[in-house]
């Protein structure tokens, strides 16, 4: 185990590792193959090192608590915009979610349909790659195209191209008002058709998800503006069951955490997200081949994204129970025929270490892509010791 | 500007070439007689040109492929273009490449409302991505100033922007998949319509890449419904400074708007004589727009006005009607046309953090009397990027070397203060050679091993983005 507190230390670590890596940040996201190596942590690189409220931009080290900064920010009335989930309840981890995994994993919540996912909030990354050289890209400013876009490329590599030592955010103003429609007695086709009908509303629908057999469509902004889209939105989906608006702050705030941290899948053994078009998903995955299957979901980002939970009991339902299950998503998601050109992909997010080992958590790509993807890999990373094999 | 030497093994080939061209392509579509060259010789960058070797104008995605896969095969540098509005040179040739245009592949291949996506051809222009789907209510939010002719290929080889970015994003953030032909002449999907990658991001990378990783042929891009309204507050303001403490004091107060533009004195002082906008003639003015229904943008423009009014404004002046919203935007517009009336002018496109504003326009006009040429500056103020004009007369000898050289102090104070050399306009041919200011040896090697990976020959646009001297080696092998 090494935790260094610099990012010069930590390239010196890297440069001298004679074997593979294991890097981590709060360890709270276990997802994928843990391979075996040594544990490197970049959580002991904290600390906020720029904060500037009126240019909306934050720079931090990779290694500081998502809290403190979602502290700093509340101070300011600002927040992180894209809503980034805290996978700790899902998969029952303990430790301190830092910065550094959100951004490693790309991690986005509800009001991602709307503000863009964490990628899109990141303007610019300092990195150490596989041999130790330290990297930067992008910089601290909302628009800018100077040179290759690194900045998506290692938002979402999970450790594997290279360990973020700095990451700038993009950051917004929190909203000073929010109402939340509840609709309540619609079934999965009818909640997707009526978070479809707010979504193409022209009122900025922020959240739209369907959890415990609701529906919940959320609005923010300015006081008269909230309760004028709140009053027309709810007008409008009348005929998609009951509408109750909540306003009620601590309520809300319940409903989005919970939707934003998958809490209703808590105690399930095996947890899947799939990423979709909405229509495909209600026509190729809900009517298609889970139905029938007993399951229960989380279906999120106006049905973009759905997250699908068995328990044991459910998967001693389905044939070849976890494995079959997995590989049956993933071939769904990779058949054309199922996700129309729009395609898909599904990730296995919970399941016990035993079984993370021996399946390919993420979507297996197409030749092509996979060639490209090992291509990056191994200029990044020649001697092959970033993370290996955790997502392929 | 420094171009590398053409290959002449190359040019000599060139009836071999376009016979090979013939052969998987239709007559009209090869381009190779010099009268009929010169029309690819360059882009918006218009004071650098050079015809090509041929210009080829396929129609489909296995033209594209084929063609790509010939110039593998023969070692034939390619330059991408889309419609050729670059004002960073994105799309110049050299004597040796072949010009590949997708103009022709302009189609609407699927629009999905319930999903909020539409695919498209990567020649289609802008513009008329939003008209393929306005009469239903959606449209698509990217809005460069060239939309009107620019192609959607080239917004996602450069990233492109646009004035209404500040709230929707720039191309990247609005693309949801591609259809790309690598060099090798490889077909690959890349995302589509859901909404994050499976893997690695590639297509974030692809987005942004200057026509050096692949060429689009196809793209997934996400519509949004249009808002109810739209109305915009013009603020004059009798410094640069305080119209640059207002706009960071309308960021802090929460409100976002969509467009937040500014113009300094002399670009005032130009459009209002060119367009008759009826602008106030002062130091600095402020174009605001915010968007929802009447009584959402009454809430908004209450608290930006409130903020407006503890920085004495000169003016400030609401649009009552469509029409007065329409003369608010009309000199806004026009600015870069105006310019273009009264003189020669090369206009920037560096971002800075936007409390860097009062210091960068003051150090500008400082370097405008040391270097003798006029700078004028209109730009998107919300998000810190700069659109600085330098005015010049390229009859006058020397004045383009001069301008250049100011154009380039104005970018380095750019990445002196925390910004970059190039908010949406790209880097091309225009700024490559002061990449070595913003970024380290490190920093330039990690963005070319992604080209080595993508393109290992190095013949996409190849002479573009990296300092030629970087990227010497990789090209000559």
């Amino acid at each position: 185990m090494s935790a260094p507190t610099t990012e010069e230390e930590l390239s010196k670590a890297v440069a001298a590792a004679d074997g593979a890596l294991r890097i981590v940040g709060g360890g709270t996201r276990p997802i994928g193959r843990t391979g075996a190596g040594t544990r490197l942590s970049a959580a002991g690189l904290t600390g906020i090192t720029l904060y500037e409220p009126g240019a909306m931009t934050l720079v931090c080290r990779a290694g500081t608590p998502v809290s403190e900064i979602e502290a700093a920010l509340a101070e300011e009335n600002q927040q992180l915009a894209f809503e980034p989930m805290d996978h700790r309840a899902l998969l029952g981890t303990k430790g301190v979610p830092t910065i550094g995994g959100v951004v490693a994993a790309n991690v986005s919540g509800p009001r991602r349909i709307q503000v863009g996912a964490c990628r899109d909030h990141l303007l610019g990354v300092r990195f150490v790659d596989g041999s130790g050289q330290i990297v930067s890209n992008g910089g601290r400013v909302m628009k800018n195209v100077t040179g290759y876009d690194l900045v998506k490329l290692m938002a979402g590599s999970r450790g594997t191209l290279g360990i973020l030592t700095e990451v700038s955010l993009k950051v917004m103003p929190k909203a000073p008002s929010r109402a939340t429609l509840r609709l309540t007695g619609l079934d999965d086709a009818q909640g997707l058709a009526a978070m479809t009908l707010a979504m193409r509303s022209p009122f900025d629908v922020n959240g739209a998800a369907r959890v415990g057999g609701d529906v919940f469509v959320r609005i923010e902004g300015f006081d008269q503006s909230v309760a004028y889209r709140a009053e027309r939105l709810s007008a409008e989906l009348t005929d998609n069951g009951s509408v109750e608006v909540v306003r009620d702050e601590a309520a809300q705030s319940e409903i989005w955490t919970g939707i934003r941290d998958v809490t209703a899948l808590k105690n399930h053994n095996y947890v899947w997200r799939v990423a979709m078009t909405p229509s495909r998903l209600r026509l190729g995955l809900l009517d298609g081949v889970l139905h029938g299957l007993a399951f229960d979901s989380v279906i999120d980002w106006a049905g973009a994204q759905i997250w699908i939970g068995l328990t044991k009991g459910q998967l001693s339902l389905v044939d070849r129970g976890a494995a079959g299950f997995h590989a049956m998503l993933q071939n769904t998601l990779a058949d054309p025929t199922v996700t129309g050109r729009a395609g898909g992909h599904a990730t296995l997010i919970k399941a016990p270490e035993a079984f993370r080992a021996d399946v390919a958590s993420f979507q297996p790509e197409p030749a092509p892509l996979a060639a490209i993807a090992a291509g990056l890999r191994a200029k990044f990373d020649p001697r092959g010791i970033l993370n290996p094999g955790l997502m392929t | 500007m420094q171009m590398p030497a053409p290959n002449t093994a190359i040019i000599a080939r060139k009836a071999q070439l376009v016979s090979r061209f013939l052969d998987v392509l239709p007559k009209d579509a090869v381009i190779h007689e010099p009268a009929e060259t010169k029309a690819y010789e360059c882009d918006g960058l218009a004071a650098y040109h050079c015809p090509p070797l041929c210009a080829v104008l396929p129609s489909s995605t296995e033209e594209v492929a084929a063609v790509l896969k010939i110039c593998h095969d023969e070692g034939v540098p390619v330059v991408p273009r889309g419609s050729g509005t670059s004002l960073a040179g994105g799309a110049m040739p050299t004597a040796d490449a072949v010009i590949l245009g997708v103009a022709r592949l302009n189609d609407v291949l699927d629009t999905n409302y319930d999903d909020r996506t539409i695919t498209v051809q990567s020649g289609r222009t802008n513009l008329s991505v939003t008209g393929a789907v306005e009469e239903d209510g959606f449209f698509y939010a990217p809005d460069p100033s060239s939309q009107l002719a620019c192609a959607i290929a080239g917004n996602i080889a450069m990233n492109s922007g646009g004035a209404h970015c500040l709230k929707y994003g720039v191309t990247t953030n609005n693309l949801l998949g591609v259809t790309m032909v690598m060099m090798d002449g490889t077909v690959v999907q890349i995302g589509g319509g859901y909404m994050d990658a499976p893997g690695l991001d590639l297509l974030g990378l692809v987005c942004g890449s200057e026509g050096q990783l692949g060429v689009v042929t196809e793209a997934t891009l996400r519509i949004l419904p249009k808002p109810e309204g739209a109305r915009p507050i013009l603020m004059g303001f009798d410094s640069s400074e305080v119209a640059g403490a207002c706009v960071s004091d309308i960021i802090k107060a929460g409100v976002l708007p969509v467009a937040i533009e500014f113009m300094d004195r002399l670009c005032i002082e130009v459009c209002e004589n060119f367009a008759k906008a009826g602008y106030p003639i002062c130091e600095a003015l402020l174009i605001v727009e915010v968007e929802g229904s009447d009584l959402e943008i009454d809430e908004q423009l209450e608290k930006i006005k409130a903020i407006a009014k503890t920085h004495n404004p000169v003016e400030l002046r609401e649009a009552q009607t469509a029409e007065e919203a329409g003369l608010i935007w009309l000199g806004r517009k026009s600015a870069f046309g105006a310019m273009g009336q009264i003189n020669d002018y090369m206009c920037l496109d560096g971002t800075i953090p936007v409390n860097q504003l009062p210091f960068v326009l003051r150090r500008i006009g400082e370097l405008s009397k040391e270097y003798g040429l006029d700078v004028g500056n209109v730009f998107h103020a919300g998000d810190g990027n700069m659109h600085p004009l330098i005015l010049f007369d390229v009859n006058v000898p020397g004045q383009l070397e001069t301008c250049e050289a100011l154009g380039a102090e104005i970018l380095k104070l750019c990445v002196e203060v925390g910004g970059c050399l190039t908010g949406e306009h790209g880097v091309g041919i225009e700024k490559r050679d002061l990449m070595g200011e913003q970024f380290t040896p490190a920093d330039l090697e990690a963005q070319m091993r992604v080209k080595d990976v993508f393109d290992p020959k190095w013949l996409l646009n190849p002479a573009k983005v990296f300092p030629l001297a970087d990227s010497e080696e990789r090209r000559a092998a």
